[in-house]
């Protein structure tokens, strides 16, 4: 059960910060999963009154603020234009509307969640988040650092040109995934976001070269192959780690042929 | 801490604890169609609209909903009551207990969406759980629904 014995509604980021430097506070996103430990919070801190609810898009970037739900994120015509609907993919899965209307992105990404829809699909693209005091960080960064006192103010998505494509695997509709999938082009750039593996996502590039000639059934096939078998998986309650090495693979090659316009074909070994 | 909202139209202030939820304000508030679920922020039964957004009301604290208006289905009644009887008709709700979760969320997609397809009610719904019906019964009541007030507007216009 959750106790929390103060509330405050931060009314500046210094303020949020300064409170929050007490091993005993802790900033409420959605508070979707901090509610479900069995915790006692000395002073739980709030940033809803700091207006970083809003998603905003110029020519070059997408500035989103950490108190930006799911649901504004599934639903934002930019981001969904810019990806492809690949952000859509992503949070429509995650349990329902009304969870999607309260969980944010700065909860989801500063959590760095190993089942986390949210951290997959943002690492396919280029993008950094704000922290505090400590500033601009890719996320591929932060997504490896232990967590701190420091607060998440916004991510940042450089509309870097490029595709993008989104699968997940699930045991039922709006469960936790099995494994997350995003993958993406950009500047000739190809990558792949495994996560849910069930450790946090982990960003692979294309260093062998596999997709330089172009996407084929091939190449995809190929690629994907390389990418499970350079993707650390583990078991647990949702799928063993044999199961999640064959999702992998098979995830990743879909991914990819979405990324080359192309289906998948009849795989060789039958599977 | 003392926390003022506007419950189902009305201004309702009240002394909370930080760490009240608001599914217990409301149920204090004689909001008794707010049921406890799963408390785990998956099943629904909770449902509630903060300023016209469907939330799950076992998750939010009552103080973060502070100067906010919160309606519950005591305040829907009028707007509820146009397609209850279709899912009734559907023997949908069987036990009932999720019915005042599945009648808000609906209520919730047809003001975003008049006019959904079957693939879009049970996207939307898909955050509400029922352990009796399999879903069926709620998606051909809400279908009926739907039909029914296509040919009642259909009707007016040949009018």
């Amino acid at each position: 059960m959750l106790t929390i014995q103060n509330y405050v509604r931060a009314q500046s980021l210094e303020q949020a910060y300064e409170l929050n430097q007490k091993k005993s506070s802790r900033i409420i996103g959605g508070m979707m999963w901090l509610k479900m430990q069995n915790n006692t919070v000395n002073t739980a801190i709030d940033l809803c009154d700091l207006g970083l609810d809003t998603i905003e898009e110029t020519e070059d970037a997408f500035s989103i603020g950490a108190m930006v739900t799911l649901r504004a994120l599934e639903q934002h015509p930019g981001l969904n234009t810019y990806t492809q609907g690949a952000v859509k993919r992503a949070m429509e899965s995650i349990v329902g509307v009304q969870f999607r209307n309260m969980a944010t992105v700065g909860g989801s990404i500063f959590g760095r969640f190993g089942f986390s829809d949210v951290l997959t699909v943002f690492l396919a693209m280029d993008t950094e988040v704000e922290m505090f005091h400590a500033g601009r960080i890719p996320l591929e960064q932060f997504a490896e650092m232990p967590q701190d006192r420091d607060i998440l103010v916004r991510l940042i998505v450089k509309k870097k040109p490029g595709r993008f494509a989104y699968e997940s695997m699930r045991s039922t509709r709006t469960d936790l995934p099995t494994l997350t999938c995003a993958a993406s082009v950009m500047d000739g750039e190809h990558r792949v976001v495994l996560g849910a593996r069930p450790m946090r996502a982990m960003v692979l590039r294309d260093e062998e070269g596999l997709l330089r000639e172009g996407i084929s059934l091939t190449s995809a096939h190929t690629f994907a192959v390389w990418a499970a078998e350079h993707t650390p998986t583990d078991s647990n309650v949702r799928g063993s780690a044999a199961y999640r090495t064959r999702l992998a693979r098979v995830l990743t090659e879909r991914a990819i042929l979405e990324l080359g316009g192309l289906e998948q074909g009849e795989m060789e070994d039958g599977n | 801490m003392e926390i003022k909202i506007r419950l189902n139209g009305r201004p309702v202030s009240d002394r909370v604890e930080p760490d009240t939820l608001l599914i217990d304000f409301l149920r204090d508030h004689g909001c008794l169609s707010v049921k406890r679920g799963c408390e785990t922020s998956n099943c629904g039964l909770c449902t509630v609209f903060m300023d016209d957004k469907p939330i799950l009301s076992c998750s939010m604290l009552a103080a973060r909903a502070d100067g906010h208006s919160i309606t519950t289905l005591e305040g829907l009644q009028d707007e509820a009551a146009d397609f209850v009887g279709f899912i009734a008709d559907q023997g949908a709700d069987q036990c009932g207990f999720c019915n005042p979760g599945f009648v808000m969320n609906t209520i919730a997609l047809l003001r975003e969406n008049p006019d959904p397809t079957d693939d879009d009610i049970r996207a939307f719904l898909a955050g509400n759980l029922c352990r009796c019906s399999g879903y069926e019964g709620q998606l051909r009541g809400i279908r009926n629904y739907l039909n029914q007030r296509k040919e009642r507007l259909n009707g007016r216009q040949d009018v």
